[in-house]
């Protein structure tokens, strides 16, 4: 009823084949996009700069890590690295008189190309170890970025972005900047929804399920592995690059510090490994619950209802972030995808809940 | 060279306080193949049940015997409530569960119990001792010590009946079931094993500085040490603590100074790197042998 068609019942392989395989989901996905155009018409300054923006953002850097994680199975705890490489390339690269599309790919390449490298370390181990070399990329990164003036401009130092214009638009206005992050994000959102039906997106699947079932037959286990790093970490570091121009506007290095990078892989598990709409759900869920939850118990606090110190509700945030982890993957290991798509399940073939498939 | 000297010594009792901490990690991963990324976590948490035990006005000696009680059940708690469930799943959620479990601790602990360092006063003193020009913690010296003798004890612990239980668990769960070992109490003892190592990781730790949430950061170093050692070996506990803390006290000793300081993690990540390049199963570790 809500979808007009009771199930999923394609005659041809063309039609099994289409992005959207049912025509409401494509009507709700452009809907939505143009409420995300139309956002900073009808959202308040204050909302779409300091829950929408960077909700977009970490979507994107939700997106980018998913591909490596959900598709590839290669796990990496150093992602926030990652996009710091590309927030401070792409600034310097904008000072030394770059123009800033070109200095978005071209930081962009440069995260790829370090990422590669550290990557590298998973074509000898993989699960744990793989854990523990990314971290340690992580923390090799952040000395760098912090000790070598050069990078960060001194210790301890703030970075300012300098004014840009993307395509004759100035980069200034908060609008400007949430459209770049949204139409970065939707460029993603495409890619990674196509990229599963190309061969490399299906070649990323294999090393995932088994590696060695893979190169048995014929997907180049190393090839692909260095790949999946290269693409994944491109992405990550223009969307690094992203935040900062768009939404951080002066950098630290303490943007990018380990718990970014925890904050990412959270992300990327509530959502949903590998999910497109897990990424979005996911960064939105991790982003935003616990910060509406502790206002929520702040406002409580302030009007008298529960009894909590000032430190406990410091450290609320914390314990609501770790509960969520833990909850969720005691609960529902799948993620907010799952969720959805159990919903999206039952209104397909509502009010006949006997023909679900 | 006394400066070598005094680097060296600090560094390998330095190292042998982070071994007490590893050794909780690589009790669970040897009997239960979880990664417990927790474990910096769980010595915060027991830093400050001492402190809480001590502050009902216990003595010390009695308070540790005490908070060991507490984070051996706590340790129980945790396997039975969140680990149980977690059997069978892929490496990625279980690494992911600990760190959760770690996100909710160090927001919880002091969040209840207040973030301000807490002392525990041991009785050792603070005055170091001084052996020609050589300068020794002396925190760290009895921390050396305890440390030797604790992971002596687990190898002789090793040797009893429950720990040959937990050997045979670690070697292969399904045949453990088939000759009547409980492997589900195993893994149990395993963890609450580990929540005791903890407490003495805690305490020690906690006394030389101060109980707060800082304590849950020496995971990184004592992932280090279970790397760079073997991530089932309890002797590799030992010498992968010492390597970790002389290189990891003498390198920053003397490169600090010219490389704006905080050296320490770099060579800290630099040996979990190159461990994991050249031998990534560590220097006692069993390699696995994966079958398709």
């Amino acid at each position: 009823m809500f979808y007009r068609l009771s199930g999923t019942y394609h005659t041809s392989y063309q039609a099994d084949r289409k992005l959207w395989k049912i025509p409401t989901d494509r009507w709700l996905v452009i809907a939505l996009l143009v409420l995300a155009l139309l956002a900073p018409l009808f959202v308040s300054p204050l909302y779409l700069g300091s829950y929408v923006l960077p909700w977009v953002i970490w979507s994107a850097a939700a997106l980018s890590l998913t591909l490596l994680m959900g598709l590839a199975g290669q796990l990496h705890f150093g992602f926030a690295a990652v996009m710091a490489i590309g927030a401070y390339a792409s600034i310097h690269l904008v000072r030394a008189g770059v123009p800033f599309e070109l200095a978005l790919l071209l930081s962009g390449l440069i995260s790829a190309v370090i990422g590669a490298i550290f990557g590298g370390a998973a074509l000898r181990v993989k699960g744990l170890y793989l854990v523990m070399a990314t971290l340690a990329m992580q923390y090799l990164v952040d000395w760098v970025v912090v000790n070598v003036p050069a990078i960060s401009g001194g210790a301890h130092a703030t970075l300012r972005t300098p004014a840009v214009s993307f395509l004759f638009l100035p980069i200034e206005s908060l609008a400007a900047r949430y459209w770049l992050a949204l139409g970065w994000a939707v460029l993603l959102t495409v890619f990674f929804m196509n990229v599963k039906r190309t061969s490399f997106g299906r070649a990323l699947v294999a090393i995932r399920d088994k590696d060695f079932a893979a190169a048995v037959i014929g997907v180049d286990p190393f090839k692909t592995k260095l790949m999946a790093f290269f693409t994944s970490s491109f992405m990550g570091g223009v969307t690094g690059a992203i935040l900062a121009f768009c939404f951080y506007r002066a950098v630290t290095p303490e943007q990018f510090g380990f718990n970014v990078s925890i904050q990412l892989v959270a992300m990327v598990l509530v959502g949903g490994l590998g999910s497109v709409i897990g990424s979005w759900l996911g960064a939105g869920f991790v982003l935003l619950a616990p910060i509406f939850l502790t206002n929520l118990v702040s406002g409580l606090a302030a009007s008298g209802w529960v009894p909590v110190s000032q430190n406990f509700l410091s450290h609320l945030p914390l314990m609501i972030y770790g509960a969520m982890i833990i909850g969720f993957l005691l609960l529902e290991p799948l993620g907010l995808a799952k969720i959805y798509d159990n919903i999206r399940k039952y209104f397909l073939v509502w009010p006949f809940r006997h023909a679900r498939s | 060279m006394a400066y070598f000297l005094e680097l060296l010594i600090s560094g390998a009792l330095t190292g042998l306080m982070y071994s007490l901490v590893a050794l909780g990690f690589v009790l669970i991963y040897k009997s239960a193949g979880v990664p417990n990324l927790a474990q910096g976590a769980l010595v915060m948490t027991a830093g400050y049940a001492v402190w809480l035990v001590m502050a009902w006005g216990l003595n010390v000696w009695i308070a540790i015997p005490i908070a060991a009680a507490i984070m051996f059940g706590f340790g129980l708690v945790v396997e039975r409530l969140l680990l149980r469930r977690m059997v069978g799943q892929p490496v990625i959620m279980v690494v992911m569960l600990t760190l959760g479990l770690e996100i909710l601790l160090r927001g919880m602990v002091p969040g209840i119990l207040g973030s301000a360092p807490k002392p525990i006063d041991l009785g050792i003193g603070f005055a170091p001792i001084i052996i020609g020009d050589v300068f020794i913690n002396r925190t760290s010296l009895y921390g050396g010590i305890v440390a030797l003798a604790l992971v002596g004890a687990s190898l002789l612990f090793f040797r009893t009946r429950t720990g040959t239980k937990l050997r045979a668990v670690s070697d292969d769960h399904v045949s453990s079931w088939a000759v009547g070992i409980s492997v589900e109490r195993a893994i149990g003892i395993s963890w609450g094993l580990a929540g005791i190592a903890a407490v003495v990781a805690g305490a020690l730790w906690g006394s030389s500085q101060g109980v707060d949430w800082t304590l849950s950061a020496l995971l990184f170093p004592a992932v280090a040490v279970v790397i760079l050692g073997g991530v089932d070996s309890v002797p590799g506990v030992l010498v992968g603590g010492i390597l970790v803390g002389v290189l990891g006290t003498v390198i920053p000793g003397y490169l600090d100074s010219f490389a704006g300081g905080s050296t320490r993690d770099v060579v800290t990540s630099l040996i979990i790197l190159l461990t994991i390049m050249v031998r990534p199963f560590g220097i006692f570790g069993r390699e696995d042998i994966e079958r398709i």
